[in-house]
């Protein structure tokens, strides 16, 4: 067993005060969610027409959200360990967006030619060049997105006195989720018209 | 310059593990589009509502504590094992009780809108009922499926930070739909 640090109490780590820190939380986010289910469905019709960006959907939903999961939960870290500080010459703060970036950039290369292999056996095939195109612009838009949401996420939870574990990652992920199908939709319009 | 080389080294550790929620996400789009799941959606009027909502509540309880134990591992304060350490217990019964709530409420809330507005709605204990399935059999296999694997990350040297939000979205895309599906046909099943 750990023994409780003197430090940091264990007030933080009871089970009342992760709910009511997190529950309220989750419920507006849910109710966002919704808002996310709607325009989901709503577009499902668009998608029909063009199966193989249905393979493209549930990454695009959830790869900002990791990428955002990532630089946030670094953040959080060295926030705790006080490494970092909210200053634009702050190296730590640019080699994490660096490494971002970069992965984002790897990422959706690869999902583009992969949609375009599943889309030849299973749907309805697309252009390589379509695919690759829609995939690469709307997946380096939205890890755009969600470093500017983890920087300032983990920026106000902090300047409230919240603990970053607790909020950041819920908000930046579930924006993400939302604008990842939206930035697709965009995108995708753009490309094939 | 030593920041591209830490750059470098975060690209490294995170690559591998987006590549298998690369193809997670894949196969959690095919088991989505499939003739079962599509049935059930036509079924059960607000399943696809709250579709979005479900499959987000993954990160935020199961993120938000992979990133608590990653914080309590950097600083000490936990150790990289199950154990009934208080801390640890106090993180996972916490996330039951978000994970298993939320999706209650999420079916609730669900169900309220489409009356709201006066849309085609399945039954409220329908939707319950499939939440509430789906919402155990994924909170028990994201939370100790989690904790096992950032704890091993933890003692191969892998700091558990570039690891948690991949883990939870794989983990999530491939259970969240799958016990949905199992849900989906359980409750039909009965009602």
């Amino acid at each position: 067993m750990a023994a409780a640090g003197p430090e940091e109490p264990l007030d933080t780590w009871a089970i009342r005060s992760i709910v009511t820190t997190m529950f309220p939380i989750l419920l507006v986010l849910s109710l966002l969610e919704m808002g996310s289910g709607y325009v989901l469905e709503a577009l499902e019709k668009t998608y029909l027409s063009n199966p193989t960006l249905l393979v493209l959907v549930p990454v695009m939903i959830g790869m900002g959200g990791n990428l955002g999961a990532i630089l946030s939960s670094r953040l959080s870290t060295r926030l705790h360990l006080g490494l970092l500080e909210f200053d634009p010459r702050d190296e730590v703060l640019w080699t994490n967006v660096l490494a971002i970036m970069g992965l984002a950039a790897t990422i959706f290369s690869a999902l583009g030619v992969a949609a375009w292999i599943v889309g030849r056996v299973i749907a309805e095939p697309m252009a390589l060049a379509d695919l690759m195109l829609i995939s690469t612009v709307s997946g380096l838009l939205l890890a755009v997105i969600a470093i500017v949401l983890s920087i300032g996420a983990t920026y106000i939870s902090y300047t409230q006195g919240l603990d970053p574990d607790d909020t950041t990652i819920p908000v930046v992920t579930n924006v993400c989720d939302i604008l990842g199908v939206i930035v697709l939709s965009g995108v995708a319009i753009v490309v094939l018209n | 310059m030593e920041a591209r080389q830490d750059a470098w080294r975060i690209y490294r550790e995170s690559l591998p593990i987006l590549v298998v929620s690369l193809a997670g996400g894949i196969f959690a789009g095919s088991v989505l589009g499939s003739e079962g799941m599509t049935e059930g959606f036509e079924r059960f009027p607000g399943l696809l509502l709250l579709l979005p909502a479900f499959l987000a509540t993954r990160g935020n309880v199961y993120g938000a504590m992979g990133a608590r134990i990653s914080s309590g591992l950097h600083q000490g304060m936990i150790d990289p094992e199950f154990s009934w350490d208080r801390r640890l217990v106090n993180a996972v019964a916490a996330s039951f009780i978000n994970g298993i709530g939320i999706s209650v409420v999420i079916a609730v809330l669900s169900w309220g809108i489409l009356h709201l507005l006066g849309r085609e709605s399945a039954r409220l204990v329908e939707l319950v009922g499939i939440m509430l399935v789906s919402g155990v059999l994924t909170s028990v296999t994201l939370i100790f499926g989690l904790l096992g694997l950032v704890f091993a990350s933890y003692k191969y040297g892998l700091d558990p930070d570039n690891l948690i939000g991949p883990i939870v979205t794989t983990l999530g895309d491939i259970f969240g739909v799958v016990f949905l599906f199992v849900a989906i046909t359980v409750v039909g099943g009965i009602f």
